[in-house]
Formats: C-alpha cells, structure tokens, sequence
C-alpha cells in the first residue's frame, strides 16, 4: 500500500490533500468535521486586522452548470473571515491542540504596512499553528483596500512582505498567488527572492459567471446590482495547472515548493497538478460542492493509482512531467499522427465528420459505399485531434504514431528524424543546429 | 395498476359493468407517460448528441429536426423547440403521445447503439409541444388569401395536417367530416391512457386556430356529399377518410351476442363519461395482432375483465404491434397466444361461451395450415381485431383508381383524378401510424400548393 503521508516545508499531514483557505476552514466547526472526515490539513480562513470586515447578505456565490446541473464553475464575492481576530485564534489553538497529526496553516491578509505584520504574526505562532499563507491573491473587496491582489499583482510588494514575514516568525511562509497577472512567474519569483519557503496557486479569477437577463444586472446580484467575484472549482484547473507549470520549469525558481491549487475535484486532477510540480494540494469548490466525503475517493484513488505504478511514497512522482513541458518551438515537427476511429466502438454520430468537415480539414467521412461510416480520410488528416476531442465515446477515436511509408497529405516519409521549429526552412530566425 | 374487481359478485361470470372500484378506473387510464418535469426535460436534452445528419431524423417519417428541438430545450427555449417540431409536423403533439419511438425515432438514436438507453424524444417531444399548446402560442400567421378553395375530406391526422397547411398558403379550406367530433383516430381509436385530458380536442383546436378552414361536421362523402360534385366545386380535393370498415371472422356464429368489433368498443371507451358503465366479461378473448387487438386488450383489462387472452395467427416478431406495446399489454396482466386462429365459436342462449381454436404451422411458401391440434378458451366477449378496410364506397362512380383495396396514388400522393390527392391509411401502402397520415397530409398539401400556384 502506497504511503501517502506527506511533508511540505516539515509540516506533517496524514495526506497531501489540505482545505484551501476559504468557508470550509472557517470556523472550529467545519474543520473538525474536516479532520474527522480524513482531511490532511487545513488552511485556516484568511485572517484579518479587527475590526473584522462584513460580507453581504445578499448570495454571494454564483455558478456555471453543465446541461446536467454538474457545477463546473463556482464563483464568489466573499471576503476574508468576517469574525474576530481573538475568536479565530482561539479556535485555532484548540483545533491544533486536538489535532496534532493535521496540518494547520493560518492565512493571513493585513494591510501592507511592516507594523502591521509584525503584530499579528507572534499571535497566531503562539496559536501553535504549523504555517502562514500570505493571501495575495483574493480578486474582490480586499484588494480596493490595498490588500490582496492588490499586492499580489506587483512583484515588489510581494517580495518585501515576504521578508518582513520571514524576519517576524519562525513559522513556514507560503506565498499564495492571484492568477489575475499577465506572467506568474514574476510574482513566484519575488517570492522566492523575499525569502518566502513556498508559494501556493491558485486563487480565485476574476469573473462575472453571468448575467440576469431580466433585471440586466450580473450574477449574483444584491439590490439589482453585483460586482466581479472570484472563479474557481473544475473550470479553473487547466489555468492552475499552467501556471503551476511555469513555475515549475522556470530556472529561477525550479524545485522551489508549491502547494497547487485550482479545481481539484479527483485524485487524478491531484495527481496531475503533483505530476507537475506540486508537493502537495489545496482543495475548496470540490468541498463546497460534495461535502467533505471525497476525501474518501481522493485518497483512496490516489493511493490505489500509486500502487498500480509501484510508486510508494508522493515524493517519487512530484514534478515527474516537468521535463516533458517545454516551448513550442522544440516539438518535432517530424512526429506525424493520424486519427483512427474505431469502428466497433462508433456508435455513428457523425459529430467527427461535420466538425472536421465545417471547421478542420474534411478528413472524414459520412458515407462509405452508400451506408453511414466514418472513417479517416489520411490524406486530408492533419492530426489535430479536434474529432478525439468531440467523440462521446471514451477511446473510439484515437492518435496513431506514424512510422512506416509515406505521408499521403504530404509525400513525406514518416520515419524522418526529429526536427523542429528552431531549423524549419520557414523560420526567418533559423539556426541550422537544432537546439533541443 | 388495479385490476381485482372488488367483490365476488362483481367478479362474476358473464358481461358486467363496475367491476372495479371507482378509484381504480382513473389510475387505469391515467396518462401512460406523464409529462417531464422541467428538471427532467433538461436532463435528458442533455443526453442528446447533437448528430451530425442525425439517424433520428431519417427515422421519423415526418423529418423533423430533432437534435435542433432538443438543443433548445436544453437552452430553455422550449417556445422556439415546439416550433421546430411543428415546422415538420403540426401534429407533434398527439405523435409525442402515440408513435411507436421504440421502432421511429429512438430505435435509431445512437445512444440505444451505445448504452441501449435512446434519447426519450418522444416525451421530449411532448414536453415542448404541450408548452406551447398549453400558452397557446401560434407561431404560423395565414398567408394573404389566394381565392383558390380546396375540400378537405376526413378530418383525421391526414386531414387536419393537410388542410393547415394549405390554410397557411392562404387558401380557403373545407373540411368534412362524417362524424361530429373532428380528429379521427386521435378522437376515436387511440388507447384513453395515450392521450388523456381530451387533448385530441384541444389539438384539433390549436390546428384550426390558423383561420381560413370551414368544418363541416357531420357531413359523409358519399352519403350527403359526392366526389364528383367536390371536383366541380373546388379547385382540388384531398382524400383522408381513414380505413372505416373492420374485416370480419370467416366462421360461424360470429354474429352472437358479446362478440364485438374491437374498434367500435375502443371509440366507446374513448368517448365514455364513466368508464364504470362500460360492459366488460370476465373472460374475454381478442383475435388479432396488431395495434387494435393490443389496444382493446390492454383496456378491457383495465376496465376489470379477469381473464384478458389475445390469440394471433402467426409470432410475436410478426405481430404489427411493436414489441414495446406486447410488453405493455403482458405487463397489464393481457395474456398473448400465438400460432392458432379460430374455428368455432360456441354460444348458449344467443351469447357466446367459448370459442375454439386450432394450432397452425406456416407450410413452405409461409401460408398457414391447421397442425390437427385444437384449445378452447372461456369467452365471455370476444373482439375481432384482424384489421380494417377502406370502404370505397364513399367514392361512388367518380373512377378513383384504386390498389390492393385502397385507394392508388403517386409520390405526391396524387390519386389518377387531375384534382384529387389522397392520403393517411385509406391510401395504398399506407404505414398505418399517425406521424404517417400526416407526413402524406404534408406532402399532399405541398402538391397542392403547387399544383394551384402553378394556375391549377
Ligand atoms: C385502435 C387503434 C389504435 C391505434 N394506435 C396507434 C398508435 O398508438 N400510434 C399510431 O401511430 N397509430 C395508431 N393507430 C393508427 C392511426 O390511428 C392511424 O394510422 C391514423 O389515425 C390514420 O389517420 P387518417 O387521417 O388516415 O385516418 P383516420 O384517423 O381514420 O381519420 C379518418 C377520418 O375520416 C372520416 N371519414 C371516414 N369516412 C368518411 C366519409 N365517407 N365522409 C366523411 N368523413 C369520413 C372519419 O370520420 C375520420 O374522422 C391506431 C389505430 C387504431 C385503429
Ligand atoms: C467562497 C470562497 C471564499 C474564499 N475565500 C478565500 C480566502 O478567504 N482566502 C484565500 O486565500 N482564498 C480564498 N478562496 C480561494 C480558495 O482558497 C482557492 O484558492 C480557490 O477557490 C481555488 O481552488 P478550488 O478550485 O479548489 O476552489 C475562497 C474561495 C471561495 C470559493
Ligand atoms: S485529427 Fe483533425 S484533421 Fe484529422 S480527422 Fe480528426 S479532426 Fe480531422
């Protein structure tokens, strides 16, 4: 059995799956329901300066469903805790004083001044706390006040924070990044440079989930009016996952540890953003949406996943797909695939055929001999796996490698050696040594 | 469903009325398929592919645009779905209730290929069409009149689809019809639980609501009105009187007391105030093995007969009753027996008692020979269902040219007469299904439209 005890910055967890910082982790009561359903840890809703801001009473979440009703996309304008400093400490102290074998991170958001800081952060170490999260990243409400993405969105201020925190607490400092900048890897970087131990990503996007078309005002509205809020839940992971990526391989700041965050629902979408990086995760919509339960699913898939590819501890497939990320134009161009459907499995849709047909390469078929068949036409297909990507049908259609003979789209050969962008004849900034 | 009749007496021997409690007689003929709920209507749109050159639409016979109604349900715009649906077939309502999707539209969805689950397109099909029938909601508007007149005659699905289509074109439009209530079948013939709530009315209502049709009710061709005169008086004539004769058993003593045509006790049924004053045995045995003899036989169960036994000639992949519907009588308590016809039938006093049949086995060329083996059944009542026929009659000595005993008409479902069209069940190769009778309604009131445009 895969052993998936884990350590991120020394902080021991039972597992790797932490509650982001958000209402599941809001109060003593949720967490301890947290901790008794399995959850590793915990980082506590985002602590502020008394006195406590308010949230609306008006919804405060909004949603993007499937035709189904699945919620694929969650949205929010709450801001950080809206309760007492002293009563949120004190629930921590307790809970950690139960719960050693959890993780207990503390989120912290204070105004951008070192004085500030330097006041709260003896009050939560003294909660027995096992870690801060600096919240740089919420997207509404708190960043108006200079707070949050506010910070986050400047590299400079993130830095000197970071430092401040470092110089004031013994505690681990994690650096949560908003993904509302153009590079991530600048805001990663100060980070790091300020001394910071880890960062953790993502937080939420801005977002408008959508519109009442009736009163012609956003979703959610309080007194006919809204505001942006923050996106988030299974939406939101490929974004995360990029840009936990760009961290990830960027030479300044490869191997710096980053707790990935960003739609995680399954123990595959955990596994994928590890694959990539990430020591550990943070999930928040996928609690929201289910209840705390999953965590049965998300650790016994992970753990189960780990046993079938022998792996024994996390730490043996962290940042294993880094490698294979890379630019653009180091792919080989010379690597030819074709569709192949399957015809045993094709239940006749045609969905391939009119998408190729109106908005690809009209490499597919509708009729064979007079009867429906779909089958791919090589000469006309260019790979682009846009008919894999609308089949309903799991594995009907897949890419085939292509070795033997000649491409009849081209009249190349298809067992040409690697060769990429950097030498193509049609680069006007070619070099003529491949680099790799 | 409840079937037990409530006390011995009424359990009784012999051909009785009440035989259930009143409560039973409303649960027994409430609708078959209720309406989706808005949840459910959106889950299963959900299901919908969105198929490219979609197999459903082949498979409807009157063509209408699936994938794209059901994509607007999805997208809660179930106005503009029940008008895609009516684009094709203005009788979408009453064919959401009564096709036979099992062998139509669904057999073909690629998801019975995939997980042997289609699409319900039928009750989505409902879903939209009772909307806008529900808001009456007209989405056709008459075009400027053209001073052209045609006669409808026969006011079933046919008729109906046919003459809204020309009162659309602008045309001013007759329609006859033999009987007071208008719809044919739909009024007459299909099962009660099929199509509860009067909608047969109600959608005969939302048709003629286009304005620019005259009803003549009560009105026979052949009896108070002739082809001929029709031909004269008109600028082109559409032919949709149904099959209004019912084939007889070839034996004896089929004219005793309790054996019926199951047709005339069907059209009883559906026009019953109270159900519990319908007369039913309490053993009952159907000869047939098609829609009429499932439908009869489902229903007198319904009403409290015990013992309900349909016997057809041939098997079960024969019978014209598609397998969903076999299921749906066997699952009422209807037992069916195959490979027998009848031989005698045994009466006392005037009525019948039992009736016997013989085993047969289809000899090499397919025609049935008795085996020697015989069985007979108690039968209080016995219902002929072994189909019906046009009564050509109705024709008189206007020389429509008629095939195989219907009447013979061409792709545009034009009879050899230069102004008469024909269509629904009374014309030669007729499906014998609603969602067909209007597809020929359609085609025929295209033809005309035409045929008038072009000076005609
Ligand atoms: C018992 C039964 C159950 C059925 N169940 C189903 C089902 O579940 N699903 C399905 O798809 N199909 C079913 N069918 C078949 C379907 O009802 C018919 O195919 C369809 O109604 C044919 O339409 P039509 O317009 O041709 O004729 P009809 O519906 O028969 O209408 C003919 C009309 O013409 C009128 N008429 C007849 N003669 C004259 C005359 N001389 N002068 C003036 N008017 C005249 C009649 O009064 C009638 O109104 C069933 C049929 C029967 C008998
Ligand atoms: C209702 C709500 C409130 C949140 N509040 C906070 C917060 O106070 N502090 C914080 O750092 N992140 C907050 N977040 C962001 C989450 O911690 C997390 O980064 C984000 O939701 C992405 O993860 P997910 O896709 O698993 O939800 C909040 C998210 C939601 C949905
Ligand atoms: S891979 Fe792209 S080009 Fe090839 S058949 Fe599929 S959709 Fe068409």
């Amino acid at each position: 059995m895969a052993d998936l005890r884990s350590e991120f910055l020394g902080v021991k967890s039972p597992n790797p799956f932490w509650l982001a910082s958000a209402p599941p982790t809001d109060r003593e009561t949720n967490v301890v329901r947290a901790f008794k359903a399995g959850w590793g840890g915990v980082v506590w809703k985002t602590l502020g300066e008394d006195p406590h801001v308010v949230n609306v009473n008006g919804p405060r979440y909004g949603a993007i469903h499937s035709g189904d009703r699945r919620l694929i996309g969650f949205n929010n304008i709450e801001l950080i805790t809206d309760r007492p400093l002293e009563t949120n400490l004190q629930e921590i102290k307790k809970v950690k004083r139960d719960w050693p074998d959890r993780a207990m991170i503390v989120s912290l958001m204070v105004p951008c001044e070192e004085e500030s800081w330097k006041r709260i952060l003896p009050l939560v170490e003294d909660t027995g706390a096992d870690g801060i999260e600096l919240n740089f990243g919420c997207p509404h409400g708190m960043s108006e006040r200079g707070m949050g993405s506010a910070v986050g969105q400047v590299p400079d201020y993130v830095e000197m924070v970071a430092r401040w925190c470092k110089a004031h607490t013994r505690m681990p400092v994690i650096v949560k990044l908003t993904p509302n900048i153009t590079d991530i890897r600048h805001p990663a970087r100060a980070a790091k440079k300020g001394g910071a131990d880890a960062v953790s990503l993502i937080n939420t996007i801005n977002s408008i989930v959508g519109v009442d078309l009736d009163r012609m005002a956003p979703e959610p509205h309080t007194d006919g009016k809204g505001t942006h809020g923050g996106y988030c839940g299974p939406a939101v992971k490929p974004i995360a996952m990029n840009m936990v990526a760009e961290i990830a391989r960027d030479p300044d700041t490869h191997g710096f540890p980053i707790s990935g965050i960003g739609g995680i629902t399954t123990w595959r979408d955990a596994a994928e953003f590890m694959a990539l990086g990430a020591g550990n995760v943070q999930v928040c919509t996928a609690a929201m949406t289910y209840g705390f339960k999953i965590i049965e699913e998300l650790t016994d898939g992970l753990s189960k996943w780990m046993d079938e590819k022998g792996y024994s501890s996390t730490d043996q497939f962290v940042g294993s797909a880094v490698p294979n990320i890379t630019d653009w134009q180091y792919l080989n161009l010379n690597y030819i695939a074709k569709a192949r459907i399957d015809q045993d499995l094709c239940i006749k849709c045609g969905r391939c055929h009119i998408v190729c047909e109106d908005t690809s390469h009209q490499a597919i078929t509708n009729m064979v001999d007079g009867v429906r068949r779909f089958e791919v036409i090589d000469a006309e297909c260019v790979g682009c796996n846009l008919c894999v990507s609308v089949c309903p049908v799991e594995n009907c259609i897949t890419m085939e490698h292509q070795t033997d003979g000649v491409d009849p789209r081209t009249g190349e050969r298809y067992d040409k050696p690697y060769a990429n962008w950097t030498t193509h004849p049609n680069n006007p900034n070619r070099v003529t040594e491949a680099a790799e | 469903m409840s079937s037990t009749p409530v006390t011995a007496a009424k359990a009784a021997s012999g051909v009785a009325s009440g035989r259930l409690d009143a409560d039973a007689y409303a649960e027994n003929f409430s609708d078959l398929h209720p309406l989706f709920e808005p949840h459910e209507a959106l889950v299963e749109a959900d299901r919908c592919y969105f198929c490219y050159d979609a197999p459903c639409v082949q498979a409807c016979p009157t063509g209408i645009d699936i994938p794209m109604f059901i994509r607007q349900i999805a997208t809660g715009n179930t106005l503009g779905s029940a008008e895609t649906i009516f684009d094709a077939n203005i009788l979408g309502g009453m064919c959401a209730r009564v096709c036979p999707t099992e062998t139509l539209c669904e057999q073909a969805c690629v998801r019975h290929e995939a997980e042997e689950k289609p699409v319900r397109i039928g009750r989505l099909q409902r879903y939209a069409t009772d909307h806008a029938i529900r808001e009456d909601v007209q989405f056709y508007e008459r075009k400027d009149p053209t001073g052209k007149h045609v006669a409808v005659v026969g006011a079933g699905p046919a008729g109906l689809a046919c003459a809204h289509a020309l009162a659309r074109e602008g045309h001013a439009v007759t329609l006859y019809d033999a009987k007071k209530k208008l719809g044919g079948l739909n009024e007459y013939g299909i099962a009660a639980y099929k199509t509860v709530d009067d909608f047969a009315q109600k959608e005969v209502d939302y048709i003629l609501a286009i304005g620019g049709i005259e009803l003549k009710a009560g009105v026979a061709l052949g009896r108070d009105i002739h082809l001929a005169t029709l031909q004269d008086d008109f600028d082109a004539v559409f032919l949709s009187l149904g099959m209004g004769g019912a084939n007889d058993l070839d034996i004896k003593d089929a004219d005793l007391g309790g054996v019926h045509d199951a047709i005339d006790f069907i059209a009883d049924i559906r026009q019953a105030p109270d159900l519990s004053a319908l007369p039913v045995g309490r053993s009952v045995v159907v000869i047939g093995g098609g829609m009429t003899a499932i439908d009869i036989a489902s229903q007198v169960k319904r009403l409290g007969a015990e013992d309900v036994t349909i016997v057809y000639r041939r098997g079960a992949p024969d019978m014209k009753a598609s397998e969903f519907e076999q299921h749906l009588a066997q699952t009422t308590g209807v037992r069916i027996k195959h490979w027998a016809i009848p031989k005698e039938i045994i009466g006392e006093g005037g009525r019948v008692r039992s009736i016997v049949f013989d085993y047969v086995a289809p000899d090499a060329g397919g025609a049935l020979t008795p085996t020697g083996e015989s069985f007979t059944l108690a039968a209080d009542q016995v219902f002929k269902a072994i189909g019906q026929n046009f009564l050509e009659d109705a024709l008189g000595s206007a020389g429509v040219a008629l095939k195989r005993g219907r009447i013979a008409v061409d792709a545009d479902r034009r009879t050899n007469l230069e102004t008469v069209w024909a269509g629904g069940d009374c014309i030669e190769d007729g499906l014998d299904l609603t969602v067909a009778a209007v597809e020929d309604g359609k085609i025929a009131a295209r033809a005309i439209n035409a045929h008038l445009a072009s000076g005609g």
